[in-house]
């Protein structure tokens, strides 16, 4: 890796490809169905096989779902589109050809803006997002030669393609993970990067700083995680660097990367492999997309992430990283809400409260089990219930963890607090006679105490709510002691 | 390109093989094609849009609706070589 100074003297320019695999149930063009982790060859049909004669019809969801990613990322929608074909051939592809879009695909000319941290946001330019079909799998390593299972050769993708407004891995890393937050919010993409269905390949360049023409850029390819994203383009912008600063240039090219050494690999590539003859499909007619099913599409979007994130600062009164932590999983989002809007008593600082629960014992429990805050049983108004509980100090905060299991097998917190007589005691001389009782039994304690062995007092406040089962209410405690003790010394 | 070249190239994209009388007669009837599109290119088609479809019919949709897909088997009954449930192709390098 090139040294830090090296590396301060170039920029690089990062322009991101993302395919995002679509959540419909049949395939762009046939009506296959497109089920994840089906027996291999069981969802094909002439359409996707690429036997001849067989005609694609093209499935309107496709378009809806490309619709409201180009509405969500501020893009222009072209109201003519066609199909093109680009021609390779690649067994994956038994057709011979992708059917895609090329001069005019559906959305252009879009942003969105990712966070950078410390409160700081940037735009990044959408150049296009156009519609086409997934391949099938090629499995390299079941047999000496290469298997094919074609279930997934059709299944509808949009390729969302960035403008070179990416300046380092990091803003890449971020980038990405807005890409997927959004397309999971409009609910077009699972956006599970590990299973495929959300892939990105990064273009990279460097110049010197202050140089406004770009570098002689590659592409590079194989991302399949999100660290890896990150990973990949840090050693591409470093790998070049270094062969610039050695007097060397850069080639245009396609390079692997490769989880296992770290590094980036040129692809052997044949002269005219990337001449893809693209030309209009005939057997798909075009499509036209009037204002008025732009205007249905716009009126069905959520809420999207970052416009949520600021709502939960800004009404929530949350911290940056509560919200941030929230919306990253719309059920969970939407249970924070539920949650609060189910307080009796509202306010900033119960929302703070539901906030810390949710991230500690809900969250917890969700991740023990593998389950999104939509799959839990447990009602928002329990732990709205539960919540109050402590805030009104009828439970220590400790008696309310305690209780958490009983709230999970079903049970409602303010009946299990009644039937296990668990309600915080404030009774001031039923306190007053539990420390008296305390200390009567320690009396060593109290002459530690006026020896300035102060520590004693954590164990006394320990006993007190050991003897009154965690029931005393613990500021009391502590005040009541702290008087007494008092006392004793001037005594 | 010499015609001679462009079918060598687009043999090449398509990944057959001719041999030299193949090549030759293919070169011959590429510059008959190439010959009739270079008269079309000499019309004047100022101001007129390209056509790519004969009809001007848009939006043929289906509903997103599964339909019955061939068996396992009928799917891999054209299958020159496989493997149990899999296509099986030449090894092909990721």
């Amino acid at each position: 890796m090139a040294e830090p100074d090296v590396l301060s003297k170039y920029e690089a320019v990062i322009g991101l490809e993302v395919h995002a695999q679509l959540k419909t149930a049949t395939k762009a063009y046939c009506g296959c169905s497109t089920q994840y982790g089906a027996s291999p060859n069981v969802n094909t049909c002439p359409v996707c096989l690429g036997h001849p004669g067989a005609l694609p019809v093209f499935n309107r969801n496709v378009v809806e779902f490309a619709l409201r990613m180009g509405l969500a990322t501020n893009c222009s929608i072209r109201e003519h589109s066609t199909f093109a074909r680009k021609n390779y051939f690649y067994p994956d592809l038994p057709k011979g050809y992708q059917i895609s879009q090329f001069e005019d695909p559906i959305c252009y000319n879009g942003f969105i803006e990712i966070e950078l941290g410390q409160g700081e946001t940037k735009k990044i330019g959408i150049t296009r997002i156009h519609m086409e079909e997934d391949t099938g799998k090629s499995i390299h390593d079941l047999d000496v030669d290469t298997l094919v299972d074609l279930n997934r050769c059709g299944t509808p993708l949009i390729e969302i393609v960035s403008e070179p407004d990416i300046r380092t891995a990091n803003e890449a890393y971020r980038y990405l993970m807005a890409i997927r937050q959004i397309v999971m919010y409009l609910g077009i993409c699972d956006g599970n990067m590990e299973e495929g269905s959300l892939r990105c390949d990064a273009n990279v360049s460097v110049r010197p700083r202050g140089q406004e023409k770009f570098g002689t850029k590659t592409e590079v390819k194989n991302l399949n995680s999100f660290r890896n994203v990150e990973k990949a383009i840090e050693y591409e912008i470093s790998r070049q660097i270094e062969v610039l600063e050695g007097g060397g240039v850069i080639h245009q090219e396609t390079r692997m990367w490769d989880a296992a050494t770290l590094s980036t690999k040129g692809m052997r590539s044949k002269e005219g492999s990337h001449d893809y003859r693209y030309f209009p499909e005939p057997d798909l007619v075009g499509v036209h997309v009037a204002d008025e099913w732009v205007e249905s599409v716009r009126g069905g979007l959520p809420e999207l992430p970052l416009a949520r994130k600021r709502r939960f600062i800004s009404d929530y009164g949350l911290p940056e990283y509560d919200a941030g932590i929230f919306v990253e999983e719309q059920s969970l989002a939407e249970y924070f809400e539920s949650t609060c809007s189910a307080l009796e008593k509202k306010g900033n600082d119960r929302y703070k409260l539901v906030s810390n629960w949710m991230m500690t014992e809900v969250m917890r429990y969700l991740s023990e089990q593998k389950l999104l805050a939509a799959e839990f049983h447990v009602k928002p108004q329990s732990i709205a219930e539960l919540v109050e509980l402590f805030a009104d100090d009828v439970i220590s905060s400790k008696v309310a963890k305690e209780i958490f299991p009983d709230v999970l097998s079903g049970k409602s917190p303010k009946a299990i607090v009644e039937e296990q007589g668990l309600a915080q005691v404030s009774d001031v001389s039923w306190i007053n006679e539990v420390i008296a009782n305390i200390l009567a039994e320690n009396p060593d304690t109290i002459e530690k105490y006026k020896n300035g062995k102060t520590n004693v007092f954590g164990f006394l406040v320990g006993q007190a709510l050991k003897t009154t089962k965690g029931k005393a209410n613990p500021k009391l405690v502590n005040e009541i002691l702290t008087q007494k003790l008092q006392d004793a010394i001037k005594g | 390109m010499t015609p001679r070249e462009t079918v060598e190239y687009v043999a090449g994209l398509a990944k057959l093989k001719f041999n030299e009388n193949e090549i030759e007669e293919f070169a011959g009837q590429f510059q008959n094609i190439l010959g009739y599109i270079s008269e079309i290119e000499k019309l004047d088609l100022e101001g007129i849009e390209p056509l790519t479809h004969i009809t001007q019919t848009e939006n043929v949709f289906r509903d997103d609706v599964v339909t019955p897909s061939l068996t396992q088997e009928e799917a891999l009954a054209n299958a020159p070589k496989r493997n149990e449930s899999f296509f099986k192709v030449p090894k092909v390098i990721g």
